[in-house]
C-alpha cells in the first residue's frame, strides 16, 4: 500500500486532460471556481490520438456553439490549423460544416499554454486510481503515489483510458491510447461505487512516413481559399496551408486483406467491444460491401513539425506485416513504411442512461462525467460535454441551478439529450440529422443563439460580448435598412438580365428580391446604393439566409414552440412511477430508471407510448393540486 | 399537444336518429366554420342552435344543427362545437373526416374527460378515474393496432414509408459524409421518388374515401354446406343493406370479402362459398382456422337446408360453432321440411335460430335485428374504435400527402437539400404514427447497411 498523503483543497477536480477534461478544467475555473486538473501525462493534454482535424458535419456545429458559449476548443483550433474546409457548401445553410485539419502539436502545445495561464486552474500529472466516495458523495480523489487531493465536485473526463486494451493482429497490449499508460485501478474502484461499466471499441489507422509516399500518383487536396474560422473571436488568420492527399484501394490490396481475415482483431473474436458502425474498419468495409470496387482514403499530415502521416480510410486491426504489405499496394504508397501501425482499442465507459442531463450521476451527486468515457466517441463530442459538466460542476460549487440546453436550442443539447435519454449501443456520434430543428441550429448562427447563455454563466468576456453586440446590432440596422429601400425598376432588369431571370415592372423591396433564391446581395452590389460599407459577410450571410428561408424557419419555431410547452412540464423527482396503476409497466421501469426532468424528455423514452404521457399529465396535474 | 383541437363522434354506434361530433379547443369554432354553411346569416349567438348544412366544398353532406360554446363555460373549459347531425355511419364518418381535414385531432379515448381535468373543471377525486379511462384505451388500442399491423394498410403504408427512409438515407449520406466516394443524388432522382411515394399515398387515400380502407369492421363468416344457401344470403345482404363497397379478393384466398352496413354497424362479411364446393367443408373451415379467419371471426351465421336432414357434416360444424357468437339460419324453409330442429336445439341450445327463406325473401330482417341486438346487447364486443381508427389513419395519410406534395415542390423549385427534407421527414413521421416506428433510428439503419463510411 502506498502511503497516502494530504495534497491540498480544490473546490473542483477534472479526472482527465483530453479534449473533455480541458474544457471542464477551463470553464470551472474561468466562473471563478479553484480547480485541480489531473492527467496522467502531461505531454498528453488536449491529445488527438485519432484523425488530424476538428469539425466536420455535426461536430463543427459543435466546435462552433462550444465557441459561443466561451470554450476553447473553437479558439485553439484557428491557433493550430494546416487547412480548413466548409463542407456541404453547396447545400443549404443548415448542413454547412466547418472542418479543419489540425497540427496535433502545436493544437497541443496551445491548449497546455491556455491550461497553465489560466486563474484558479491548477494543472498536475498524476493517475487517480481511487474516487474517495463518503456517504453518497464524493470527497476527493487519490493517486497512484497517495496523494490526496480533496474536493466535493468531481468531473470524470477519463476518455478511452480506462482498462484499454489495444489490438494489432494477435497482439493484445494493456495500454491507453497512443501508447500511454491506461488506467486499471480506477476501474475496480468505480466498480466498487457500483458505477455499471461497459465496454465500448474504436480504431485509428496507420501513421505513415511522408518521405516514403509518392504524391504524384494521388489528387492533392486543398483547403478553401476563402477560409472561414472557427472562433467569433478572429476575423482572419493568416495561413501557410499544407494540402492533403487522395489514392484508392483496389483489388490487389482488398486480396491481400480478404486473405490474412485471420489475422483481425476484430475478426478473431478476441475483440469483445461494441465499435461504431459509421466507422467500421476496412476489413469490415471489404466484407460488408463487396461489390465496392475501391476504397477511398485521405493521406493527411499530422503537423508541420513531423512526417507523419494519417492515413484517413484505413482503420484496422490487422497485424502490422499485412498492413504494411495492403498498403504497398495502393498509389503511391508502394513503398510506404508505417511510423505507428493502425489498431483498435477497447475501453470501459458508463451507460450514459445513469446519467443527468446536466452530466451528473443519479446515484453519485456532485460526481459528474463527459466525453468518450458517457459513451460517445470524438474530440469535438467529447469538448461539448466538457464544457457542460463543467459548468455545472462549477455551478454546484456555487450553489447555483444547472445549465442545461435543450434539442431546440444547440446541437449540444441534442447531443446530451440523446445520450443521457435515449442511451446508446455504440460510441455515439454527432450528425446533422440528428437533430430535428436543423434548420434553425445552423453553424452561421450559433454566437446568436448562445452568446447570452455564455455571459450569464460568465464564460462569455467583455470583449466576446461587445463583439456580439455590436454584430446585433449590425444586423438589425441592415434589416430594417433592406426593408425601407426600394431597387429602381431600370436597375433591377439589369441585373436580373445578366441572371437571365424574368423582369420586374416596378421598383421592388430589396428584402423582397432577396427572398428569390437565386438572387443574393453580391448581386445587388451595384445598384444598392446606401449600402454600408462595413457590412461583414457574417451579417450579410446572416440575412440572407433569414429572409430566404423565412418560411421554413417560421414552420420550424413553430415545432419549437410545441416541444418548449412539454420541456417546461417539470417532472418532480420524488414521483413514485411505480405508484401509478395506469402508466404501462414498461414506462414504469424506464421512468423509474431514467427519472426525466420534464414531460418533454419522458416522452423520448422509448418504452414510454403517447398513451403514458397523457397518463403523466393527468398525474402531474393532480401532483399539483394536492401539493398546494 | 394540449392547445390543439381535438374531434370525436360522440354518439353510440348505431342507427339513432341523430347522432353527435362534439370538437373541443382554441381552434373549434375557426374549424366548424370552414365546412359548416348556416342556412340564416343572422348573428350566431353563444350557445344557440344554429341550423344549416355540411358542406365538402359545393356538395352536401348533411343537413344539421351546430351550436358553438364559448369558453371557459364549456366542459373542458375550451371552445366547444357539438354538430347534430344523422344518425348512422355515413354522415358521421364523412363530418369526423372533414373536421380533420380542417385541423382538427382525432381525439383519444377519455381526452376530452382530461382536458375538463387538466383545465381544472373535475375535481381531484376524479383524477384516477380519467388516467384510467386512457391506459383502458391504451391497451385496446395495443390489440388493435397489432392487428392491423398485420393487414393490408400497414403493409402498404410501410412500404411507402420504408422508400421515403431510402430517399432521405440517400439524401442525407450526401450530407453527413460529404467526402465519401458516393455520388449525391439528384433533384430529378428525388422527385421521382417523390412522385411515386406521392402517388401511392394518393391511391391509398382514393380507396380510402370509396370506403375500401375499411377493412374492419364486425368480422362474420356464413358457414355451411355447399348449396345451403351462403352466396345467396350474401347478395341478399348486400342488396338490402347499403353496400360500402364490395370488393373480390385476391388471388391468393380463395374466400368472397364483403362490407356491409347493417343498422349503422359496419360488417365485414366473409363469405366460405368462395371455397369450391367439391372441397370437404369441414376440412375447409379447419384450414380456415388455420389461417385465423374462423377463429377471428366476431360472428358466425351458421347455414343449414330446411329441406334436408341432418347430416354428419352438420354436426362437425356445429361442433366448431358452439364457441362463437353465432346465429344459425334454417334455410329454404319454403320446400318441404325434412330438419330436425330438436338436433340443433340439443348442440347449440344458446344460440338464436331463425328461419328464411331468401328465395321467397322471408326472414331477412329478422336476420340483420338479430345482428343489431347481439352487438347493443353487448354479447359481441364490439365498439367504435375500428371505425375510428380508420379516420385517424385517413387523417395521417392526408398530412403525409399534403408533406410528400411540399417536399416535391421544393425539389421542383430547387431548394438546398437540408430544406426538401423538413417535408421527407414530417411524412415519413405520419406514416410511421399509421405503422407506430419512430424515424431516428429507422434512418441510420439505414445508411449504415447501404452506404460504406467510415475513417
Amino acid at each position: 500500500m502506498v502511503r497516502v498523503f494530504d495534497a491540498g483543497q480544490y473546490d473542483c477536480i477534472v479526472v482527465g486532460a483530453g479534449h473533455a477534461g480541458c474544457e471542464a478544467a477551463l470553464a470551472s475555473a474561468r466562473m471563478g471556481v479553484s480547480t485541480l486538473v489531473l492527467s496522467i501525462n502531461l505531454d498528453s493534454i488536449a491529445m488527438m490520438p485519432c484523425n488530424p482535424s476538428i469539425g466536420g458535419t455535426g461536430k463543427g456545429h459543435l466546435v462552433k456553439e462550444i465557441d459561443a458559449l466561451g470554450g476553447e476548443m473553437g479558439i485553439n483550433i484557428d491557433k493550430s490549423f494546416l487547412q480548413s474546409k466548409m463542407l456541404n457548401s453547396s447545400k443549404g445553410p443548415a448542413v454547412h460544416s466547418l472542418r479543419a485539419q489540425a497540427d496535433k502539436n502545436q493544437y497541443h502545445r496551445e491548449m497546455k499554454r491556455v491550461m497553465e495561464n489560466t486563474e484558479n486552474l491548477y494543472v498536475k500529472q498524476g493517475e487517480v486510481k481511487e474516487i474517495v466516495i463518503e456517504n453518497g458523495k464524493p470527497v476527493g480523489v487519490i493517486t497512484q503515489t497517495g496523494a490526496f487531493y480533496k474536493s466535493n465536485v468531481i468531473v470524470l473526463a477519463t476518455g478511452t483510458y480506462l482498462g484499454s486494451k489495444i489490438f494489432i493482429g494477435d497482439a493484445i497490449i494493456n495500454s491507453g491510447p497512443n501508447g500511454l499508460a491506461a488506467s486499471y485501478d480506477l476501474v475496480e474502484n468505480m466498480k466498487a461505487h457500483d458505477i455499471e461499466l461497459r465496454r465500448f471499441k474504436t480504431g485509428t489507422p496507420a501513421r505513415v512516413d511522408a518521405r516514403t509516399l509518392d504524391y504524384d500518383q494521388m489528387e492533392i487536396q486543398w483547403g478553401d481559399k476563402d477560409y472561414e474560422l472557427f472562433s467569433f473571436m478572429h476575423d482572419h488568420i493568416a495561413l501557410d496551408e499544407l494540402p492533403c492527399w487522395l489514392t484508392y484501394t483496389n483489388t490487389r490490396t482488398h486480396e491481400v486483406i480478404l486473405s490474412n481475415l485471420d489475422k483481425s482483431g476484430m475478426f478473431t473474436g478476441t475483440i469483445e467491444g461494441t465499435g461504431p458502425r459509421y466507422c467500421p474498419s476496412i476489413e469490415t468495409k471489404l466484407i460488408r460491401f463487396t461489390d465496392k470496387e475501391r476504397h477511398q482514403l485521405f493521406i493527411e499530415p499530422e503537423g508541420r513539425d513531423t512526417n507523419e502521416m494519417y492515413v484517413q480510410g484505413m482503420s484496422t486491426s490487422m497485424a502490422e506485416d499485412v498492413q504494411l504489405a495492403f498498403m504497398r499496394t495502393i498509389p503511391g504508397m508502394q513503398r510506404v513504411e508505417i511510423m505507428r501501425p493502425a489498431y483498435a482499442i477497447e475501453y470501459d465507459c458508463v451507460n450514459p442512461l445513469d446519467l443527468t442531463l446536466s452530466l451528473e450521476f443519479k446515484k453519485i451527486p456532485n460526481l459528474f462525467s463527459a466525453g468518450q468515457f458517457n459513451g460517445s466517441s470524438g474530440y469535438e463530442e467529447a469538448a461539448a460535454q466538457g464544457l457542460i459538466a463543467g459548468i455545472n460542476a462549477a455551478l454546484r460549487v456555487k450553489g447555483e441551478a444547472p445549465f442545461i440546453l435543450d434539442r431546440s436550442e444547440a446541437y449540444i443539447g441534442v447531443l446530451i439529450d440523446d445520450l443521457v435519454t435515449k442511451g446508446t449501443d455504440e460510441p455515439y456520434r454527432m450528425m446533422t440529422s440528428r437533430s430535428e430543428y436543423r434548420l434553425l441550429l445552423r453553424q452561421d448562427n450559433a454566437d446568436l443563439r448562445l452568446t447570452e447563455k455564455g455571459r450569464q454563466i460568465g464564460l462569455v468576456t467583455d470583449e466576446r460580448y461587445h463583439r456580439f453586440k455590436t454584430k446585433m446590432e449590425m444586423i438589425n440596422n441592415e434589416m430594417s435598412r433592406i426593408s425601407k429601400v426600394i431597387l429602381k425598376m431600370d436597375d433591377l432588369n439589369r441585373v436580373l438580365g445578366a441572371l437571365e431571370l424574368p423582369e420586374v415592372n416596378q421598383g421592388v423591396k430589396m428584402i423582397d428580391i432577396l427572398k428569390r433564391t437565386e438572387i443574393f446581395y453580391h448581386h445587388l452590389s451595384d445598384i444598392d446604393y446606401t449600402r454600408p460599407e462595413d457590412l461583414t459577410k457574417d451579417v450579410i450571410k446572416q440575412i440572407e439566409v433569414t429572409i430566404k428561408y423565412e418560411g421554413y424557419i417560421k414552420k420550424q419555431l413553430q415545432q419549437v414552440e410545441k416541444f418548449k410547452a412539454l420541456e417546461e412540464k417539470k417532472l418532480p423527482e420524488d414521483i413514485d412511477y411505480y405508484s401509478i396503476d395506469s402508466l404501462r409497466l414498461e414506462a414504469r421501469q424506464k421512468l423509474t430508471d431514467i427519472k426525466p426532468k420534464s414531460i418533454g424528455q419522458a416522452s423520448r423514452i422509448s418504452g414510454v407510448s403517447p398513451a403514458d404521457i397523457s397518463v403523466l399529465l393527468v398525474y402531474l396535474e393532480q401532483y399539483r393540486r394536492r401539493g398546494n | 399537444m394540449i392547445t390543439d383541437t381535438i374531434v370525436a363522434i360522440s354518439t353510440p354506434l348505431g342507427e339513432g336518429a341523430i347522432g353527435i361530433i362534439r370538437m373541443s379547443g382554441h381552434q373549434a369554432f375557426e374549424i366548424v366554420d370552414a365546412f359548416f354553411r348556416p342556412a340564416s346569416h343572422k348573428a350566431r349567438v353563444n350557445r344557440e342552435l344554429v341550423y344549416g348544412h355540411i358542406m365538402d366544398g359545393d356538395v352536401v353532406v348533411d343537413e344539421v344543427m351546430v351550436v358553438k360554446m364559448a369558453a371557459p363555460n364549456t366542459y373542458t373549459r375550451e371552445p366547444i362545437v357539438e354538430i347534430n347531425c344523422h344518425g348512422g355511419i355515413i354522415p358521421l364518418r364523412e363530418i369526423l373526416s372533414l373536421a380533420l381535414r380542417h385541423g382538427a385531432r382525432l381525439a383519444e379515448k377519455g381526452e376530452f374527460t382530461q382536458r375538463a381535468f387538466l383545465n381544472g373543471r373535475i375535481d381531484l377525486a376524479q383524477a384516477e378515474s380519467v388516467m384510467d379511462l386512457i391506459s383502458a384505451k391504451t391497451r385496446r388500442g395495443f390489440d388493435l393496432a397489432l392487428n392491423q399491423l398485420e393487414g393490408y394498410l400497414s403493409s402498404r403504408v410501410r412500404s411507402i414509408r420504408d422508400n421515403l427512409i431510402a430517399l432521405m438515407a440517400q439524401i442525407e449520406v450526401g450530407i453527413d459524409y460529404p467526402e465519401e466516394d458516393i455520388e449525391d443524388i439528384t433533384y430529378h432522382e428525388i422527385s421521382a421518388q417523390l412522385m411515386v411515394s406521392s402517388e401511392q399515398i394518393s391511391k391509398l387515400l382514393e380507396n380510402a374515401n370509396n370506403g375500401k380502407i375499411i377493412r374492419e369492421g364486425l368480422k362474420t363468416v356464413i358457414v355451411g354446406k355447399p348449396n345451403v344457401g351462403k352466396s345467396s344470403l350474401m347478395n341478399a345482404l348486400l342488396r338490402d343493406s347499403r353496400a360500402i363497397v364490395t370488393e373480390i379478393a385476391g388471388t391468393t384466398r380463395d374466400l368472397i370479402e364483403e362490407f356491409l352496413n347493417i343498422g349503422g354497424i359496419p360488417i365485414k362479411l366473409v363469405d366460405t362459398a368462395g371455397i369450391r364446393d367439391t372441397e370437404d367443408i369441414v376440412e375447409k373451415i379447419g384450414v380456415e382456422r388455420s389461417k385465423g379467419v374462423f377463429n377471428e371471426a366476431d360472428l358466425v351465421i351458421f347455414m343449414l337446408n330446411a329441406s334436408e336432414s341432418i347430416t354428419d357434416e352438420d354436426l362437425q360444424i356445429m361442433e366448431l360453432v358452439k364457441e362463437k357468437h353465432a346465429i344459425v339460419l334454417i334455410n329454404k324453409t319454403d320446400l318441404p321440411q325434412m330438419i330436425d330442429e330438436a338436433v340443433i336445439n340439443e348442440h347449440l341450445h344458446d344460440k338464436k335460430i331463425i328461419r328464411i327463406s331468401i328465395e321467397k325473401e322471408i326472414g331477412l330482417v329478422d336476420v340483420e335485428k338479430a345482428i343489431q341486438e347481439m352487438v347493443f346487447s353487448n354479447q359481441i364486443d364490439y365498439n367504435q374504435n375500428e371505425l375510428v381508427s380508420n379516420s385517424r389513419h385517413i387523417d395521417l395519410l392526408k398530412k403525409a400527402l399534403v408533406h410528400c406534395n411540399e417536399a416535391y415542390s421544393a425539389t421542383s423549385n430547387q431548394m438546398p437539400y437540408d430544406f426538401i427534407e423538413v417535408d421527407i421527414k414530417d411524412a415519413i413521421l405520419y406514416l410511421g404514427q399509421i405503422t407506430g416506428e419512430s424515424v431516428e433510428k429507422d434512418l441510420l439503419n439505414n445508411i449504415f447497411s447501404n452506404f460504406c463510411l467510415g475513417k
